[in-house]
């Protein structure tokens, strides 16, 4: 499963993240690295984008992004 | 040991880490405040306070907020820069890097990049009063560099920081970090081979095989087909495109070995999670963020913020308008009349009023725009807007400068600086001067009531005109965006990554020495292009000048050729009355009484108004001027817009501000009198204008292609001399006049022909 797919409030592993070179080496640089553990807080209005909490600071990113984190509930 | 020499220390860290609050900690706040060469960042450096260098004399440089060392672009590729003392900047002696307590691991990363370069170093582990039982010693013992816990709004431990500083500055090299990462033996590789083509300029004199490493981490980290690196050689690029393509996933193995690393130091030593600052941030956010009171709130402080920079600015702007009035009336009064006093009075001043002008709106936009940022609240616009402003093609944060271009168009621009990326500042400066601002209100109102019932069908006519005109330009605007993010500026489309910081109560000073900065620069950049650009209007609009002896024996028409040939360009009495009533009409959706009896009564002297033209006996100056020729030569193409010469003559005139239009038009009419007293009669004028064939000029579809046009046009020199300073050369402003005028003369094109075959 995805970041995605992750229902609000859920914690999960992170298993990859792929998407472009540039914006992957700034999520990884960000601490969203493979075994990192990734909260999704809550959505914007219309869904879109995303509000995750990972390594104890809060970052956003859009759906389509985060569709291509995998992750795993443990 | 003193030394007479400078030293240079950087200040680095995170975005939101408090590194500004330090900085002005070190330095007292002074700063010399430049831009990087051919970007429009601010480089800001200041001498580190006596009582903090002892006998040394240190500068320091701060940079801007990064993640990382590795860049996309010219603008991220500041921190590199400087760090190996290119382009200009000196080769820094030592580092302050600012950590944020509360959130050490990711802090740690961009640390752990510096600490490879084998630069002397010293860390400051900032709001270190929000985090509870951080064992700084255990840390300090674990990474083997000094960290010195601070709170930089307080200035708690900056003493100690300066004095670990110090000893870092006398040292003869930098001590070995023990926090090392252990790359693999496949990565040493890559790194290697990409090091051998790096490019004499980046190694300096002698560099180790580590900092040869770290900066072959760099072009690894940095360097793609995509990204918009300046600077750097094709043979580098190559490598690392071979180097990428035969190991497996370098990305992915140097960040993760990185973060092992750092996590097993955090391991050894108790590191809070969450503070308590991030706690309550956490809490307000479930409000704020909320869908439907997010959304509320959102929608109240973006209209609190354009209602201030809309109705708040006018006392100010008043009050400069009357200041200047006053100056050009002392002028006429103490000079001999003549040229040398109309210069100074119409030329000089007025145009110096056309740039001071400004002043309270940028104030009151960059005031408010640096207590969103300082806030976190702009983190969650740019949140909140981006799945709106995306299918423009727009970062989110581009959201307050297209707002407040409906205020107006020159801090708009000036604001598009908190963007990060170039594309998305260029494509915001190119779309903010079609948002209707409040220039256009007196030309909209002046047309409305000259050429429209109050009311017809029932319906309240002008204030619906109005809200069309609003709906009209702004459609256009987002079209214009749309398109132009898919054609002209289009490029890689970057995805949103935003970090929404802790909340944090904004302080004072620094956002007052913000403004004042923003306003300095302002005068001094784009200040004098204004003002040459007002007094080239003026000569054209008084040049040639009329004989005056060929007049007085005619009549009494003699009395508007006087000084008042080009009415200073600023007349917002005029703008600020319309907005008064044409603003509540529009919002009202009812005409206002007050536009009514000035019709009635306009009306009622209609009759006379046609008689009293003394064109042919004796023209006003205006006419006879290069500007007015050059309208004349231009009738034919502005004849299918429905436009003669004599609109043509305002509208050149409107260059100088979109409202001169009015009292451009009064000139050419001869009406005198400033422009509440102008704009009864003009009203009147511009109904009982007739054509050769008796037909009157000004209908109320021609008055339509007048707006559109005044709605489409870049008709403002001041918009174009900012977006000429903002992006460094003619190219924008061309492009944007260009555009914007072939727009603006189709449009108008299609409302009247199309009228006229409908039949109106």
């Amino acid at each position: 499963m995805t970041l995605a797919d992750l229902e609000i409030g859920t914690e999960a592993r992170i298993e990859s993240v792929g998407g472009a070179r540039a914006f992957r080496r700034r999520l990884l640089e960000l601490g969203l690295v493979p075994g990192t553990s990734v909260t999704l807080v809550r959505q914007a209005p219309f869904g879109d984008p995303l509000e995750l909490r990972a390594r104890g600071s809060v970052l956003s990113i859009r759906r389509a992004e985060a569709e291509t984190v995998h992750v795993s509930i443990p | 040991m003193s030394s007479t020499s400078d030293k240079v220390v950087l200040l680095l860290g995170n975005p939101n880490v408090g590194k500004s609050s330090l900085y002005n900690a070190l330095t007292g706040g002074s700063a010399r405040v430049a831009n990087y060469p051919g970007l429009t960042v601010e480089r800001k450096s200041g001498q580190l306070l006596p009582e903090l260098s002892s006998d040394l004399k240190v500068s320091i440089v701060d940079t801007p907020g990064t993640y990382s060392v590795s860049a996309r672009s010219a603008e991220e590729q500041i921190a590199i820069r400087a760090l190996l003392g290119l382009r200009g900047e000196p080769t820094p002696d030592a580092l302050i890097v600012v950590l944020d307590a509360g959130q050490l691991s990711r802090c740690l990363y961009l640390t752990l990049e510096l600490l490879e370069l084998r630069i002397k170093t010293v860390l400051a582990i900032n709001m270190i009063d929000e985090v509870d039982g951080l064992d700084l010693e255990a840390l300090e013992k674990s990474l083997g560099v000094p960290c010195v816990g601070t709170n930089a709004t307080t200035g708690q431990g900056v003493p100690e920081l300066a004095e670990r500083l110090r000893a870092e500055l006398r040292a003869e090299r930098p001590p070995l970090p023990k926090l090392h990462v252990p790359y693999g033996p496949e990565i040493i590789r890559a790194l290697d081979r990409v090091s051998d083509a790096l490019p004499e300029a980046w190694l300096g004199a002698s560099a180790s095989v580590e900092r040869k490493r770290a900066l072959a981490q760099f072009a690894l980290g940095s360097i793609d087909a995509e990204d918009e690196l300046e600077d750097v050689p094709d043979e580098l690029r190559a490598r690392v495109a071979e180097v990428r393509a035969d190991s497996e996933d370098l990305d992915l193995a140097i960040v993760s070995a990185r973060y092992q690393a750092i996590d097993e130091v955090l391991a050894q030593i108790s590191s809070p999670q969450a503070t308590r600052r991030a706690r309550a941030s956490e809490r307000v956010d479930r409000f704020l963020l909320h869908p439907l009171l997010g959304t509320l709130t959102f929608i109240i402080v973006m209209t609190t913020v354009f209602q201030a920079l809309f109705v708040g600015a006018d006392p100010a702007i008043s009050a400069l308008e009357s200041l200047v009035g006053w100056l050009q009336e002392l002028t006429e009064e103490l000079l001999p009349e003549g040229i040398v006093r109309d210069f100074l009075s119409q030329g000089i001043i007025g145009g110096v009023g056309n740039v001071i002008v400004f002043l309270p709106q940028i104030c009151l936009l960059f005031l408010f725009m640096g207590i969103l940022e300082d806030s976190g609240y702009m983190a969650r616009i740019a949140y909140l807007a981006d799945r709106i402003m995306r299918s423009l093609g727009l970062h989110g944060r581009a959201f307050v400068p297209m707002l407040s271009g409906f205020a107006c168009a020159v801090p708009a621009i000036l604001s598009t600086r908190t963007l990060e990326r170039r594309r998305d500042r260029l494509l915001t400066m190119m779309v903010v001067p079609l948002m209707t601002c409040s220039a256009r209100l007196p030309v909209y109102s002046l047309i409305i009531a000259a050429l429209f019932p109050v009311t017809a069908f029932g319906l309240p006519v002008q204030g619906l005109l109005l809200l069309a005109m609003y709906l009209f330009a702004l459609f256009t605007a987002l079209l214009a965006a749309f398109v132009l993010s898919r054609t002209v500026l289009h490029g890689p489309s970057v995805p949103l990554l935003l970090e929404l910081p802790a909340y944090r109560m904004p302080k004072v000073k620094p956002l007052l020495q913000v403004v004042k900065r923003k306003a300095g620069q302002f005068l001094q950049e784009a200040g004098g292009t204004i003002l040459v650009a007002t007094v080239v209007l003026w000569a054209l609009l008084s040049f040639p000048r009329v004989s005056e002896d060929a007049c007085t024996a005619s009549s009494d028409a003699v009395l508007f050729v006087d000084s008042h040939t080009f009415d200073q360009p600023l007349t917002n009495e005029s703008k600020s009355a319309a907005e008064g009533t044409a603003a509540a009409e529009a919002a009202n959706g009812t005409a206002a009484a007050e536009a009514a009896n000035g019709t009635a009564a306009a009306e009622a002297a209609n009759g006379t108004a046609a008689a009293e033209a003394p064109e042919g006996l004796c023209p006003a100056p205006i006419t006879q001027s290069y500007g007015g020729r050059i309208s004349k030569a231009l009738e034919p193409a502005l004849a299918p817009l429905g436009f003669d010469w004599k609109i043509g003559t305002g509208i050149l005139g409107a260059f100088a501000a979109r409202e001169v239009f009015v009292s451009t038009l009064a000139l050419v009419y001869g009406i005198e009198g400033d422009d509440e007293e102008a704009e009864g009669p003009l009203r009147d004028k511009l109904r009982a204008e007739r054509h050769a064939d008796g037909s009157p000029v000004y209908t109320p579809l021609m008055g339509l292609s007048l707006m559109v046009f005044f709605a489409l046009a870049c008709q403002c020199v001041s918009t174009l001399a900012v977006i000429r300073r903002e992006t460094g050369g003619f190219k924008y402003p061309l492009f944007v006049f260009g555009y914007m005028t072939a727009l603006a003369y189709g449009a108008s094109f299609l409302v009247y022909q199309g009228g006229r075959a409908l039949g109106f």
